[in-house]
């Protein structure tokens, strides 16, 4: 694909207008000022890195397919984030180092010179991210690139999905004096919003950072957890979920169960993915082109 | 409590109460054990209109108790008995989790009230 070939949605008016498109594919628009050049981003997310069962018989060689691919593109992205839930969560804290130990050395096969990390609850949730701080740094954190702001939020390492208030002071400090018509781009594992509480899809204090960003115009939430590309909005805040990197988790409410979707030897790889992101007019209009991790 | 659902009443209020359980007259008792990674029993009958009183106690580490149908939520920390008191008022089926994530299998950990007339 092409960066050109990314679909276009555009919004209306002032507020940010999300609509659907062709299938796999994404976008939104909003309107304001920024300043910066276009870019483009990669997302990968849900790799579970030592997970074994029937759900993904090739769970080894799933996430260096992804590496590949993103390795093939023509143009090498900006950077590339994590959202989260790299490896599977093990009781053994030696095993969870091991794991991520190799989950490292896939990943350092990625050409491209900067990748944010950030934990999902079966890399953070058993040790409160101690072996994720040992291996890849902060849970949470921030930073610029051509003019937008980026924020990473830690809703796991607490095992009950909070945020916290250590960190939400932390939010507020980092958004403190910005201009409300910047674009910020919000990256979590667990979505913020209460998405389907009833299978654990939500931040149980996700409302209070949602309300610290709230006054600001132009704000996007990238997010995993769910194992499936969703796009939702929380007032004039779009929220975008990604595939995985192991098993595709069923759309919420369509089955009994969060029972991950079975492997079909006829289709594999199926409901895997990945995500490019082209931001462009200035970190204001985001285009999302999700990908499959090998053809079928 | 938007969302909340009309079919169960919270007797008392939010009638969630943490201690040691003793014996009293009144709503039938259901006791539900939470451990890695299931609750026992996972599937607990009601009838319409009767209030039981839930005793919730963890084994093996702090799980949650969480009813979003209800908007009701209570860690359950071992050693503790967490008593909810509940009343359901219509037929219906009221899914439970466990939202403190425990482990590998976390995902399984869940049960349900099936509400007869």
């Amino acid at each position: 694909m092409q960066r050109r070939d990314f679909l276009h949605l555009a919004a209306a008016g002032g507020g940010a207008v999300f609509a659907s498109g062709l299938a796999g594919c994404a976008g939104m628009q909003t309107a304001g000022a920024a300043t910066g050049s276009d870019f483009y981003f990669v997302q990968l997310s849900d790799s579970h890195w030592g997970y074994e069962g029937p759900a993904n018989p090739d769970a080894r060689g799933t996430l260096p397919k992804a590496v590949a691919a993103v390795n093939a593109l023509a143009e090498p992205p900006a950077f590339i984030f994590f959202t989260g839930d790299l490896t599977h969560t093990t009781d053994d804290p030696a095993e969870r180092r091991r794991r991520m130990t190799e989950f490292k050395a896939i990943v350092a096969g990625l050409k491209v010179p900067v990748v944010h990390f950030m934990p999902g609850e079966h890399d953070a949730s058993l040790d409160r991210g101690a072996a994720f701080q040992e291996m890849f740094g902060p849970t949470h954190y921030s930073f610029d690139h051509q003019g937008v702001h980026f924020i990473a939020l830690d809703n796991v390492s607490d095992p009950g999905a909070k945020i916290g208030e250590e960190q939400l002071a932390w939010l507020k400090a980092d958004l403190a004096g910005r201009d409300p018509q910047a674009p910020l781009v919000v990256l979590t594992h667990r979505p913020l919003f209460d998405l389907a509480p009833q299978w654990d899809w939500a931040t149980r204090d996700g409302a209070q950072a949602i309300a610290l960003l709230m006054p600001f115009q132009h704000v996007t939430v990238f997010y995993g957890h769910i194992h499936q590309a969703l796009h939702r909005m929380t007032g004039h805040i779009a929220h975008h979920s990604a595939q995985s990197l192991i098993f595709p988790l069923p759309v919420p409410g369509s089955q009994d169960k969060r029972t991950p979707l079975p492997w079909n030897p006829a289709a594999p790889y199926q409901g895997l993915g990945w995500r490019q992101v082209e931001a462009e007019q200035k970190g204001l209009q985001y285009d999302i082109a999700d990908l499959p991790v090998a053809k079928a | 409590m938007s969302g909340v659902d009309r079919r169960f009443v919270l007797l008392g209020g939010a009638a969630l109460l943490a201690g040691v359980a003793g014996a009293q007259s009144g709503p039938r008792v259901i006791r539900i054990v939470a451990r890695r990674f299931q609750y026992e029993p996972a599937e607990i009958p009601l009838k319409a209109g009767e209030a039981v009183l839930l005793e919730l106690q963890a084994l093996d580490f702090m799980h949650g108790f969480n009813v979003p149908a209800l908007n009701l939520r209570a860690d359950l920390v071992p050693g503790q008995i967490v008593k909810l008191e509940i009343r359901p008022t219509a037929p219906g089926k009221i899914d439970f989790l466990c939202d403190n994530f425990c482990g590998d299998g976390h995902e399984e950990m869940n049960g349900r009230f099936i509400v007869s007339a």
